[in-house]
Parts: C-alpha cells; sequence; structure tokens
C-alpha cells in the first residue's frame, strides 16, 4: 500500500467519522429542547470526532516515517543474506543503500552483486514494515473516532475544543516563516562552519584570489579569496545596474506622477511594471543573446581591449532595466507621500514644476527614494539568472565595464552544479558565499526598511 | 511685537516685464520642457526596452514553432511486404510497430530518393513522425505515401534564416522541395540532443506538478499565518519576531531558498534530487512570504463594522473571522497568491541548486521522480552550441511569458471584478 | 478687537445696490484685482456661480461663508492655483491691475510670483529657515549678489515679525519651527518674492488662540503694503482683521461689502441668519 492512498483512505476515515459525529449531535437537539442545554451545534461535534480520527493516525505516520528506515535496515540486516556483507562499515553503508533504493524502486540495477543479493531481504522488509504502519495507522484512525464519538454530549464543549485547535494551526502556520528563518540561517551557518574550519575566513574575505579548481589538499587551501567575487557583484549589481536603473527609474516615476495624463499613466505604469515580472532567466537569455554580443562589437569598434563576449556592462545593464519598475515605484510611493501642501506651497510662490519637483519635491522624498535604492541594491546583488548568464566565470578585478567579471551568485551556482561530494570545500564555499549574501541583504534590507518608515513617520 | 521699527531698507518693486526678467523666464520654461521630455524619454526608453525584448524573443522564437520538412516516398507495401492496415489498429498497434522497423524503411526510402548520404539531410528521430503518421491512420501501410519529415537541424536554421555555409550550399541544392510544416514535437516532447525533436512537454508537466505543490503548501500556510497575525496575534515581542521574519524573507535571494532547500530537503531529509517535490517546498517558502504580506493586506481592509456586527449577534472570534472575515478577504488573497505563484512559475536560481537541472527526456509522472521546469529548460538550452537550439529557447521563452501574462491579467481581473473597496 | 471694527466702519460707507445682487465693488483704495462673473467647475459639477468682486489695494478682504461654500475655491482661482487641479474649469474674468490673469499671454509663474498664497496648515519646505525665504528669490532671479539674498530674507522675516525669534538660527530646519512660527515663515516666504496681492487661505485654523491674535497683528501691519484677502471660518476673525468681508454661500456671493455694515446690518437674509449662527 502505497503512502498516498493511505493517507486518503484516513481522510476518508474522517469524512465517515464526521458524519457520525453530525449525525449524533444532531439527535441531541430533539432530546434537549432547552435553551442553551446543547452547548455546539452538529458541525462542531463532526470536526470534534472526525480530528480525533485523523490526527493521530497522520501524527502517528509521521512518526513511522522517521522510524521505520532504522527498523528495515536492522530486519534486513538479520536476514541470511546480509552474514555475506564486508565488515568495512563504510562499504557497507553504500552496499546497504543501493539496496534500499532498488527495492523501493528508485533505481532499475544494481553495480554491486552484493546489492542484489539484499534487495530481496530489503523488499521482505519495507514491505513487512509499511503494512505493519499502515494497519497500526488505520487501527489508530478507527480507535480515534470510535473513542471521541462515544464521548459525543449535549454539554460537550466541541465548538470551543475545535477553536482552539484551529488556533494552533493559525499560530503554528505563522511560525513557519520563523522557522524558515532560522533554518536558512543555520544551515548557513553550519555548512559554513565547516567550510571555515578547512579555510580560513581571513583568506575567504579579504583574499583576492578566486580559482577553486586548484584546490588540492584537504588542508590549507588557496584560492578561496572571495574579493573578487563581491567586488563583481558590487560593480555590476550596485554600480552599473544603479547607473541604468536610478535615472530611468526616477524620472519615469515623476514624468507618471507630476505629469502624465491619467490615461497616459493607467496604461504606462501596468507597462512598465511587466518589466518586474519577466522572469529571470529571459533577461538572462536576452543579455547573452543580443546585448552582451552588441556591447561587444561596439567596445570592438572603438578600440577598448579587453572587451569580452561575456561582460560586466551587459549583464549590468540588463539587470538594470530589470530593477527599473522597482525603483520607479518606490519613488512614485516617497513622492506621493510628500505632502501636497508642500507642492502647492511651491507653485503658489511662482515656482515652475520642474523647479517644484527638483527643488521640493524629491529633497522632501529622499529619504524614501534612498531607501528604495537600497532595497534595489540589494535585489540586484542576489539577482542570479543574468549574472550567471550573461557575467562570466572569470574572476578579474577590474573596473573595465566590458570585460568579464563573476559575481557571488554566479559562483553559488557554479559550485554547486556538476558533481563532487558534499563535504569537499568547493561545496562548502557556496554555503560560506550564501551567508556573506544572506548577511550583507539583511542588513541593507533593515535599513532601507528603518529609513523609509523614519521618512514615513516624518510626514504623518 | 512691533517690529516696524527695525525693517531693513525697503526694496525696490520687481519689474515683472523687464527685458532681464523676461529673458530669464523664458529661460526657466526651457528648463522645465527639458526636464518633462527627459521624463517621456525615461518611460519610452523602459518601455521601449520591454517592446524590444519581446520583439527579439517573438522574432527568434516563432520560428520555434515551425519545421523545414523534406518530402518521402515511402512504398510502404513493396518495404513491409504487404502489412495490413489493421495490424497497426487497437492495443497492439504499438507492439506490432515495433517490429515493423519503421526506421530502417525510412532510412531506405530516403536513400533511395536523396541518395547514399540522404539520411543526413534528414533530423535523427524524423522517422518516429512516420510511426505516428501510421498510428494515426494505419491505411496508409497499404499504400504509397508521400510524407513530409523534419529536415537535419542544420538545414532546418539555414532555410529559416542564414546557417553555415555547407547547410546554406544543402538549401540550395534542395530548393523547392524545402517547405515549412507545424513543429508538433516541440509541444508534445520532452527534451532531447537534437533540436529537431526537442520539446517542452516534460519541462511545462514537471512545472505544473512543482507550481501544483507551491500551491497546497504555500496557499493554506499563508491564509493561516495572515489571519493570525491579523485577528489573533498579540503586540508582544514574539509577534514582532514573525512578523520580522516575514518581510526579511520576502527579500531574501532566491537563490538563499536554493541553499536551504538542498542543505535541509536533500541532506538532512534525505529527500530525492531533482523532483519535483523538493522544487515545489522550496519555491513554497519562497511565495509563502509574498500570500502572507498580501493576505494581512487583504484581511486589514475588511472594515472593523463587519466583524463587531458579527460579534454583536453573539458570534464566537473565529466564526468572524472564518465566516465573515475571510470569503470578504478572499479576492486580496488570491490576487495575492497568483502573483506569488507567477514569481515562483518564473524562478530559476533555487532550482538549479536542488539539481532540477537534469536532461530529462521523458516527463516526470510523480512528485519524487526527476524533472525540470521550464526556466530551467530554458537555461539548459540557452546553454547549448547548436544554433538549432536558439529559436527553441526563444520560443520556450514565448510559452513561458504567456502562462506568465495569463495569471496576471487572471490576478488583475480578480482584482478588478471582486475587490470592494469600502 | 472693537477698536479695529470702529476705526473702519467710519471710513466711507461702501456703495451698494438695493437689488439682491450682490455688490461688486466695495471700495476706496487703488483697484488691484476685479473679477467678473467667474464660475468654476470640477467636472460637471458646478462650484462657484457667477462670481464678481474687486479687491482694493488698502483694505484686507475677507471671504466667509459655512464651509464647502467655495469661498476657498475662488480664492485660489485667484492665482490660479486651481491649474493644479486637472478637472477644474474657470471662466469669467480675473484681472489684476486690468491684465487678464487667465489670458494666454499671461504667464502663470509670473502671477504667483505676483500674487502669493498663504494656506490653511504651515507648509514650510524641509529645508532650513533661510533657504525657506530663500527659494522664492531664488527661482525667479531676484537677487544677484549673496547680499541682495541676505537683505531679502532678513526684509521678509522682519516683516512677517519672524526676525527676533530666529535671527540666531537661520539654517535650523524651517519644520522645528512652532506652528504660529511656521506660518509666519510661510508669510514670509510669500513676501520675498515681493507679492503685490497676499492670498491667506484659513491661515490661523491649525494654530492655537496666541499664534493666532500674532498672525492677526501681522496681517493688520502688512496692510496697505500688499492688498490682502483672507478666507476664515471665523467671523470674529473677519471682524477683527478685514475692511470688507464677502459672505459665500453654495457657491454664490450672497453679499459683499465694508465689514461693520455686513456684520451689524447686512442687507440679505441669509448673511444675518449665518452670522447670526442660524446655520455653519
Amino acid at each position: 500500500m502505497t503512502g498516498s492512498i493511505l493517507f486518503l483512505l484516513i481522510i476518508v476515515l474522517g469524512g465517515i467519522s464526521w458524519f457520525f459525529g453530525r449525525v449524533k449531535a444532531s439527535r441531541f437537539s430533539i432530546t434537549h429542547t432547552k435553551r442553551g442545554a446543547v452547548h455546539s451545534l452538529p458541525n462542531y461535534h463532526g470536526w470534534y470526532v472526525a480530528l480525533w480520527a485523523v490526527g493521530p493516525a497522520l501524527l502517528f505516520l509521521v512518526v513511522w516515517n522517521f522510524a521505520s528506515p532504522a527498523l528495515i535496515t536492522d530486519a534486513a540486516l538479520a536476514s541470511p543474506a546480509a552474514e555475506q556483507l564486508p565488515q568495512d562499515a563504510f562499504a557497507k553503508g553504500s552496499i546497504l543503500a543501493e539496496a534500499r533504493s532498488i527495492a523501493s524502486g528508485q533505481q532499475v540495477r544494481a553495480f554491486n552483486p552484493l546489492s542484489q543479493s539484499m534487495v530481496e531481504p530489503y523488499k521482505t522488509a519495507i514491505s513487512y514494515y509499511q503494512t505493519l504502519g499502515a494497519i497500526a495507522a488505520i487501527l489508530l484512525a478507527f480507535a480515534g473516532g470510535v473513542y471521541s464519538w462515544l464521548r459525543l454530549k449535549p454539554e460537550l464543549r466541541a465548538r470551543t475544543k475545535i477553536e482552539r485547535i484551529t488556533m494552533m494551526a493559525l499560530l503554528l502556520a505563522s511560525l513557519i516563516a520563523t522557522i524558515t528563518t532560522v533554518g536558512i540561517f543555520a544551515s548557513l551557518i553550519f555548512e559554513s562552519a565547516r567550510f571555515f574550519s578547512m579555510v580560513s575566513p581571513i583568506d575567504f574575505l579579504f583574499g583576492t584570489e578566486w580559482n577553486p579548481k586548484a584546490v588540492a589538499g584537504p588542508r590549507g587551501e588557496t584560492g578561496f579569496g572571495a574579493i573578487p567575487l563581491f567586488w563583481g557583484t558590487v560593480f555590476i549589481g550596485a554600480i552599473i545596474a544603479m547607473i541604468v536603473a536610478i535615472p530611468l527609474g526616477l524620472m519615469s516615476a515623476i514624468y507618471l506622477t507630476q505629469y502624465a495624463a491619467p490615461r497616459f499613466r493607467a496604461w504606462m505604469k501596468p507597462i512598465l511594471e511587466v518589466l518586474a515580472g519577466v522572469p529571470t532567466v529571459v533577461y538572462g537569455y536576452f543579455a547573452a543573446l543580443t546585448v552582451a554580443p552588441a556591447l561587444r562589437d561596439f567596445a570592438v569598434s572603438i578600440g577598448i581591449s579587453g572587451a569580452s563576449s561575456e561582460s560586466a556592462l551587459a549583464a549590468g545593464v540588463v539587470m538594470g532595466i530589470m530593477i527599473i519598475p522597482f525603483v520607479s515605484s518606490m519613488a512614485d510611493d516617497s513622492i506621493a507621500a510628500v505632502p501636497s501642501a508642500m507642492r502647492d506651497g511651491s507653485l503658489a510662490m511662482g515656482a515652475t514644476k520642474s523647479e517644484t519637483i527638483k527643488k521640493v519635491l524629491i529633497p522632501a522624498a529622499l529619504p524614501g527614494v534612498v531607501g528604495g535604492v537600497l532595497l534595489a541594491v540589494s535585489r540586484a546583488i542576489g539577482e542570479t539568472m543574468i549574472v550567471v548568464m550573461a557575467a562570466g566565470l572569470a574572476a578579474n578585478m577590474t573596473a573595465n565595464p566590458f570585460s568579464s567579471v563573476t559575481t557571488v551568485t554566479t559562483q553559488i551556482v557554479q559550485l554547486l552544479t556538476g558533481d563532487q561530494e558534499f563535504d569537499s570545500p568547493k561545496t562548502l564555499a557556496a554555503f560560506a558565499l550564501g551567508l556573506v549574501l544572506f548577511i550583507v541583504t539583511l542588513l541593507l534590507n533593515l535599513i532601507a526598511l528603518r529609513v523609509v518608515k523614519k521618512y514615513r513617520e516624518a510626514y504623518e | 511685537m512691533n517690529s516696524t521699527a527695525t525693517f531693513a531698507e525697503e526694496r525696490n518693486p520687481t519689474d515683472w516685464q523687464g527685458d532681464a526678467m523676461q529673458k530669464r523666464i523664458r529661460k526657466r520654461y526651457a528648463a522645465e520642457r527639458r526636464f518633462k521630455a527627459l521624463g517621456l524619454g525615461a518611460i519610452i526608453l523602459s518601455a521601449g526596452f520591454l517592446a524590444f525584448l519581446l520583439i527579439v524573443m517573438v522574432g527568434n522564437g516563432l520560428r520555434g514553432f515551425t519545421q523545414t520538412e523534406l518530402p518521402v516516398e515511402i512504398d510502404f507495401p513493396a518495404m513491409t511486404g504487404g502489412a495490413a492496415a489493421s495490424q497497426f489498429e487497437g492495443a497492439n498497434g504499438q507492439a506490432n510497430l515495433r517490429t515493423l522497423g519503421v526506421r530502417d524503411i525510412v532510412n531506405t526510402s530516403v536513400q533511395i530518393q536523396y541518395g547514399e548520404e540522404g539520411t543526413e539531410l534528414f533530423s535523427a528521430g524524423g522517422w518516429q513522425a512516420v510511426s505516428a503518421a501510421i498510428l494515426n491512420n494505419p491505411k496508409i501501410v497499404e499504400t504509397k505515401t508521400t510524407l513530409y519529415l523534419p529536415a537535419e537541424s542544420e538545414i532546418d536554421v539555414a532555410y529559416k534564416s542564414d546557417g553555415s555555409a555547407s547547410a546554406e550550399q544543402k538549401v540550395t541544392e534542395l530548393g523547392d522541395k524545402l517547405s515549412t510544416g507545424f513543429n508538433k514535437n516541440f509541444l508534445f516532447n520532452s527534451d532531447a540532443t537534437d533540436p529537431m525533436q526537442v520539446g517542452i512537454w516534460g519541462a511545462l508537466k514537471g512545472s505544473l506538478i512543482t507550481m501544483f505543490i507551491t500551491l497546497i503548501i504555500a496557499f493554506p500556510i499563508g491564509v493561516l499565518s495572515a489571519l493570525y497575525l491579523e485577528e489573533y496575534a498579540p503586540k508582544n515581542r514574539f509577534t514582532d519576531l514573525i512578523e520580522v521574519s516575514i518581510n526579511n524573507l520576502a527579500a531574501v535571494p532566491s537563490i538563499i531558498f536554493g541553499l536551504l532547500g538542498l542543505a535541509v530537503f536533500l541532506n538532512l531529509f534525505g529527500l530525492p534530487r531533482s523532483a519535483a517535490l523538493v522544487g515545489g517546498l522550496t519555491l513554497a517558502l519562497m511565495t509563502m512570504p509574498v500570500i502572507v504580506i498580501s493576505g494581512r493586506n487583504a484581511v486589514k481592509a475588511v472594515p472593523p463594522s463587519i466583524r463587531e456586527a458579527a460579534l454583536g449577534i453573539g458570534a464566537s472570534q473565529m466564526q468572524v473571522v472564518f465566516h465573515h472575515v475571510l470569503p470578504l478577504a478572499l479576492p486580496g488573497i488570491l490576487t495575492g497568491t497568483i502573483i506569488g505563484m507567477a514569481r515562483a512559475l518564473g524562478e530559476t536560481a533555487p532550482l538549479l541548486m536542488i539539481g532540477m537541472r537534469a536532461f530529462i527526456a521523458t516527463p516526470p509522472s510523480g512528485i519524487v521522480e526527476p524533472a525540470t521546469v521550464l526556466p530551467v529548460q530554458i537555461f539548459l538550452w540557452s546553454d547549448e552550441v547548436n544554433r538549432g537550439f536558439v529559436e527553441k529557447t526563444s520560443a520556450a521563452i514565448i510559452v513561458l511569458l504567456l502562462f506568465l501574462l495569463t495569471m496576471n491579467a487572471l490576478a488583475i481581473y480578480l482584482r478588478n471584478r471582486f475587490e470592494t473597496r469600502w | 478687537m472693537m477698536e479695529l471694527i470702529d476705526s473702519t466702519s467710519s471710513s466711507e460707507s461702501p456703495t451698494m445696490t438695493e437689488s439682491s445682487v450682490p455688490a461688486i465693488s466695495a471700495g476706496d483704495g487703488p483697484l488691484k484685482m476685479t473679477t467678473r462673473n467667474v464660475d468654476v467647475f470640477y467636472g460637471d459639477k458646478q462650484a462657484i456661480n457667477d462670481v464678481s468682486i474687486d479687491v482694493t489695494m488698502d483694505n484686507v478682504t475677507a471671504f466667509i461663508g459655512p464651509s464647502g461654500c467655495g469661498k476657498s475655491t475662488f480664492l485660489r482661482c485667484l492665482n490660479r492655483m486651481n491649474d493644479t487641479i486637472p478637472i477644474a474649469k474657470v471662466t469669467g474674468e480675473i484681472t489684476l491691475e486690468g491684465e487678464d490673469i487667465y489670458a494666454p499671454k499671461m504667464d502663470v509663474v509670473q502671477l504667483r510670483a505676483r500674487v502669493g498664497m498663504v494656506f490653511q496648515k504651515p507648509n514650510p519646505f524641509p529645508k532650513s529657515i533661510y533657504d525657506n525665504i530663500a527659494y522664492g528669490p531664488r527661482i525667479h532671479g531676484l537677487a544677484s549678489t549673496k547680499e541682495d539674498l541676505d537683505n531679502i530674507v532678513e526684509t521678509s522675516l522682519q516683516r512677517a515679525g519672524l526676525w527676533r525669534e530666529v535671527q540666531d538660527r537661520l539654517q535650523d530646519s524651517g519644520t522645528a519651527l512652532s506652528g504660529g512660527q511656521q506660518q509666519r515663515l510661510c508669510i514670509a516666504r510669500a513676501i520675498a518674492v515681493d507679492p503685490e496681492v497676499i492670498l491667506m487661505d484659513e491661515p490661523c485654523s491649525a494654530l492655537d488662540p496666541i499664534a493666532t491674535a500674532k498672525i492677526e497683528e501681522l496681517i493688520h501691519e502688512l496692510r496697505g503694503k500688499y492688498a490682502i484677502v483672507i478666507v476664515t471660518h471665523n467671523m470674529q476673525q473677519a471682524a477683527r482683521v478685514s475692511q470688507r468681508t464677502a459672505f459665500f454661500h453654495l457657491g454664490t456671493l450672497v453679499e459683499y461689502g465694508v465689514t461693520s455694515d455686513i456684520f451689524t446690518n447686512p442687507t440679505q437674509e441669509k448673511t444675518r441668519d449665518y452670522i447670526t449662527g442660524r446655520y455653519g
């Protein structure tokens, strides 16, 4: 019996329990006619029984899922076939893993003949424990349903109980976000700690040579200096992209909010927002296919040396385009938050619209705009696909926008794709880079949100 | 407050009509016009980028939906030794076809018409079109039929646009024989090494499965958290923490979620690599904050008067929330959900981390089988050297953009149709 | 306070027509602005209906009336601030020194410099006190040297009665001042561009009584140097600061005349009802 069928079966049992609970409870109102004698509506009684049926059974299944693999392995090892297994724990482990994946259908054929011999014991053990678990779960569902059904009484506070459980569910759901954050932080820290036990953090953060391929031994490696990556990230995300996005985004926002006719605004605003909805892989492809070759040809034609077909400029410009609507909407919000009295005050003195915008609105909106730009930077440096596809892999420390540079995100992708074991410093370096990226974007966001919040409060 | 005595010297009245002032005014108006033009220019430039991008993609991509074909006349009765049409009908048709050796029949026919080297003009998997044609209409095995088979990729490229010199030469030689047909493969096949045989169905199916998992996880959790935070959460440090984490998660780079998926789902929980299940879980964690934030705004927009009215007739807090607040907030929540799902559908980076970049030649049929998704497929094809992949990549992008456009249009429609302003 | 009214009531009596059509002119002193048959529309809705008023140099003119009566709308026509509202349309004739301010050749930027405005809520720019005052002269190029500009700033602050309070902290932010000081800063800011008319749109409604008294005193001092038009909600204030009062109701001008007459002996029933507090 597969997991999903079992799951469905338990849900069906829950449905049946709900029905019987309801039926029993709806009789109460016939026998107990006095107002207030029946505490809860039949529906709540139904849910009460259903939860008793489904809850414990599912809980058991979750626990069983974690506990049974160990039991299965023990059972398989106890079989006669296990006697031929080598004593070496490592070899034994790999044979067992292979046998298990064949038995569960994930793998078709064994590479090791010993594994093949273990498949049968595994299959027996798996089906034995699966059946055991399934029967236990169904029995539990029955027991829970019957027990709670017997307990149904007119004065049972079924609604209160159901509401308390719902409340728990709500609380649990909202905890997921926190758990995720903690999970991100913990996994990054944990893997990074393993990395830093192999490579000194100083070398990593301040080293200028990035060449993880050169790693030879397990200790004292070189080639993990991340400064060129940091520079590439800043160069593309915080410099080139912003040079494109800030003027275009800001001026678009100004035109749309201050000058455009309502119809024009109603059309143009969504069109600009489409720019933010285009998937980054599409931008990356566009950058690599169209923008980068054009820029390289241009650079060659004006005689710039070191022009490469993957360039910081191509990635940065396209990323800037992607960020335009982001900057634009932040600027839009900030300008809209400036009290109109300020604008009227300036206009009433005979300032032209552009003078009002340049000398009153923008200075007044500046904190909000700066906050928005910080958020945009944080988004740009975390952007992956555009740089993976258009910026290149060469860890250059160059300010020449036509040459290829690499970024933190590019290298994370580079390090984690392809086959390598999980303990090599090369793989773990990706987590260290991820940790740096996470901390930097987190700080940028916190600062930006604080700036924007302060600014909003100033005008409330 | 009699400050009159301390007045500084009186100013001369301003001569507004004077030449200097008029000149200055003209300059100021010129600056005004420049500024306005600059603003309009910025918008036009931004929209122009978008238009350019779409034109490039559509221009390249539309060709991906067509294929260059060459006619092949196949004398079935002679080649098959008189196979009957009835053999290929019904349940056994597929098996009988396999024993027929369609591939050899096609290759022989090609060599008869196009010479010894003739097979090189055709896409290696082109014979499958013949199999499909037989299954579709078994009658043809009893006749001498001319079928149009996909040409080899370089010829395809050369015929549609500019190809390599040798391919261009072949195109000239073949001349009128070449024609353009609809590329059914592209919609119904999966990944392949030959650009003439690739299709997006495998990736699309992977995307749909992944999105389904994302939705069933992120939506309930997102809605429940939004309700908790707006309706129940006491104002204390603990809820502040939840709030901060949600806002923070919404801004975490997507690749970090990929790292989380790799470290937790794959390495800690031991879930299978490349599976839609892990992809869906990872994207769910990413989408959930978007749903929570939009959900909170929607819940917040429900006026307190409705809550008070329900409480006033004796509804419990939970009944107020689930009978009144949630239904009223649902359109807003759905809008936010669709937008979050659209973002997840276009996401690539986190899925690369958890290995959903495998070569998937057969569409996944479950949540734990190796799968890829549309954006990752685009990324993989974009890396191919073969020029035939350029148009396929763009064509896949068109399909992806169409999906996103539909989802966003739906969100806008929902917003306009159901969103009530109180 | 009563002296104010007494002093104005002793001036020559205004020309009043007997009919219900309100008087256009109520004034002595040189004519500064005239309005004839002004209508204002917001989209399809008519906000002002056929208003004709003269504004004279030596008098403070007050517009009173219940809220929503159109007095602020009408005030904003006088320096074309209604242009900033896309759906607003103004017809009729408004002149400044005989020039039609809605004529195509009238430059709105210069017009607004000549007809300054002070708003309901003090709205200093988030800049220093100095920059707030210097803003207007700078954009209009009224000062050629730093000394000129300093001079304008000082004069304007003195006229607005703020100089002694702020002279040591000109570089402090204008938004850091108290509400009353902010409003005087706004008046100084208007004065700095050397206007001929100053429009005040309920300038004291956001201020406490002490700050209000200071502003009223200031209006009294500025009278004669500028033609002043003030919209007010507060009838006592109109009586205290103005010499001419116009009463608006539902977008029409009900009555216009010498302030003391309006308050003691209105010709129109509606005016009497409003002043005696029957509605408002």
